[in-house]
């Protein structure tokens, strides 16, 4: 197999792009596709000050890393969830990351620990409150991205959300027709409000496989076990069912979630009236002040339940 | 040749030469939810793995955060 752009011999096959590439002519597609979606959903510009949500995985990692390379201003924060045998590996991936790349482009790594804070691994607190542990966790994580984002002055948030994830979430909503979950899909969410920051997925445009590739071939070093919480996912299930249609028919996964973005850029509310909408159903949570459509936001009912059963 | 493969992490012995291409069938992979790593390198689908090689078989495709 051939580069398609420089004719040398090539790495990595992309077939939904009918091309192949080698090493460095890779790289350049996936920073492009990176650049392009920035400049398309006008994500963030040069001087933006950005926090990358990283978890210790190919995806997260590797937007960082790319975010530094293409000499933005990122700084990333770590959630230690405190899951006995994963955690600590996960973590060690992140730190050693931030260590190396990230130091030497002057980035910083913030580390939040729920076991510290939240006063109980992840396990233990979805036991206390009685709710699914991925429920919790999601909860956790997206709460204290946005705290941190806003108290330390980040202008936009990033997550590694790739295509893959948005084809399965996008089937997943449309089967069920949750058309309230499907006004929220964007790969950018403006700052709708005061206490909320911006929010966007720079590798909507790649694929799971090309951020593992470039993962792999740019020696990212990065977990590849499976956080044991995720077994039975409906999410990797929409995925597998989306690769094997991807795997026979190479395009599909972009033609469904690229069509959605296109028609939904015609049908989708401006972001100033989204802003509004928001604006006039969110309102700062009494504990905290956070927005919420609540007196007391889900993550300080959460924490209150958790509080009144955690032993003194 | 030494086939590395995870979830569950394990090692199978399969029978030289093959594409890529055919390892990935024969073991019911899906190639789009694959990486196929030999040594420090990617091969691609095309590439013929001898009996002597050692690859590993990569699944690439999280359920969780990634």
């Amino acid at each position: 197999m051939r580069c398609k752009k420089c004719k040398t011999k090539a790495v990595i096959g992309l077939p939904r792009h009918n091309a192949a590439f080698c090493k460095p002519c890779f790289n350049e597609f996936v920073h492009d596709q990176v650049a392009r979606a920035i400049k398309s959903e006008r994500m963030f510009a040069p001087q933006d000050r950005i926090l990358v949500a990283v978890s210790g995985g190919k995806d997260s990692l590797a937007l960082w890393d790319i975010l530094l390379k293409l000499g933005y201003r990122a700084d990333a924060l770590y959630v230690d969830l405190g899951i006995a045998g994963y955690s600590a590996k996960s973590r060690e991936k992140v730190e050693q990351f931030a260590n190396t790349t990230g130091t030497a482009c002057g980035a910083t790594l913030l580390i939040h620990t729920v076991q510290e804070e939240e006063g109980a691994g992840i396990r233990e607190l979805a036991d206390l409150i009685h709710r699914p542990t991925c429920s919790t966790c999601g909860t956790i994580k997206r709460y204290q991205f946005n705290r941190t984002a806003v108290e330390q002055g980040y202008d936009v948030m990033a997550t590694g959300h790739n295509l893959d994830d948005e084809a399965a979430r996008l089937l997943g909503n449309v089967l069920h027709w949750q058309e309230e979950y499907l006004d929220k899909q964007a790969p950018t969410l403006p700052a709708s409000l005061e206490g909320f920051t911006k929010k966007v997925k720079p590798l909507y445009r790649l694929a799971e496989r090309e951020l593992a590739a470039y993962a792999v071939l740019n020696r990212i070093d990065y977990i590849v076990e499976e956080c044991p919480m995720a077994k039975g996912s409906k999410m990797l299930l929409y995925k597998e069912v989306l690769n094997r249609l991807e795997s026979e028919s190479p395009g599909t996964k972009q033609a469904f979630y690229w069509g959605f973005l296109e028609r939904q850029t015609k049908a989708r509310p401006a972001p100033a009236s989204m802003a509004e909408k928001d604006q006039a159903t969110l309102h700062p949570c009494t504990t905290c002040g956070q927005p919420t459509t609540a007196e007391i936001c889900s993550y300080c009912k959460m924490m209150a339940r958790a509080k009144a059963s955690l032993p003194r | 040749m030494k086939v590395q493969l995870s979830h569950p992490e394990r090692q199978v012995e399969v029978k030289g030469p093959k594409r890529v291409k055919d390892l990935l069938r024969d073991l019911n992979l899906v190639p789009e939810a694959h990486l196929v790593i030999r040594g420090d390198d990617l091969a691609t689908e095309d590439e013929m793995l001898k009996d002597d090689d050692t690859v590993e078989v990569r699944p690439v495709i999280s359920g969780g955060s990634n």
